[in-house]
């Protein structure tokens, strides 16, 4: 099924997990990774519960922190 | 590897380092081709002197933002208030984002503000060249 990932069409599995789309598209490291879906951020306790519907728009970034110490 | 930062970028995200002295800032930096041409300031929710947690909804309005554009998010802007410009441990340790570069902006001395950029892969930092046109440029 056809769904919109961080902007651009992708074929994904029928309705997936948020953790199974990481999944399917190789994300490195999807533990650090927010995921926003149909533009809530979503808890990452839900990933594996929350399942992605045909024309679903996500978009995932990789946690940004640091520090200087 | 190099990056333009145009002169009005580079100038705000000093004001914004200036800012929040003396806690760190943080931003996202957007172009193309290597050249910067928009910054987004982002919320340090960390609120803290020695760290950034960037505001994740600040994050993906940013590349949005950037997408609307048909630009790219280029570099990870953060600043040092009391240290140098250089990928602290923590710093290495959570560069999770692949194919970006991270700018580090010291303020330690405020008379001589420090922009440096770095790649990093597999855990190791490599310099990046800084490029900031002058005004005559």
């Amino acid at each position: 099924m056809k769904v919109i990932v961080n902007g651009k069409e992708t074929n994904v599995s029928e309705n997936p997990t948020v953790n199974e789309v990481l999944a399917e598209l190789k994300v490195k490291m999807p533990d650090m990774v927010t995921v926003e879906l149909n533009g809530a951020i979503l808890d990452r306790k839900t990933f594996d519960d929350t399942r992605i519907h045909p024309g679903d728009r996500m978009e995932f970034l990789y946690f940004m922190g640091g520090g200087g110490r | 590897m190099q990056l333009i930062i145009e002169r009005n970028i580079y100038d705000t995200m000093l004001r914004a380092a200036t800012a929040a002295m003396p806690l760190e800032a943080c931003g996202l930096c957007g172009g193309k081709d290597g050249h910067v041409t928009r910054f987004y300031e982002v919320v340090n929710a960390d609120a803290s002197d020695e760290h950034f947690n960037m505001r994740p909804e600040d994050q993906f309005a940013a590349v949005k933002a950037l997408r609307s554009e048909q630009l790219e998010l280029l570099a990870i802007w953060h600043s040092h208030p009391a240290t140098p410009a250089r990928m602290s441990a923590e710093d290495l340790r959570l560069a999770y984002t692949p194919d970006i570069v991270y700018l580090i902006m010291s303020i330690a001395d405020p008379a001589t503000p420090v922009l440096r950029g770095f790649t990093v892969a597999e855990g190791r930092d490599s310099p990046v060249d800084i490029v900031v046109p002058t005004l005559s440029d």
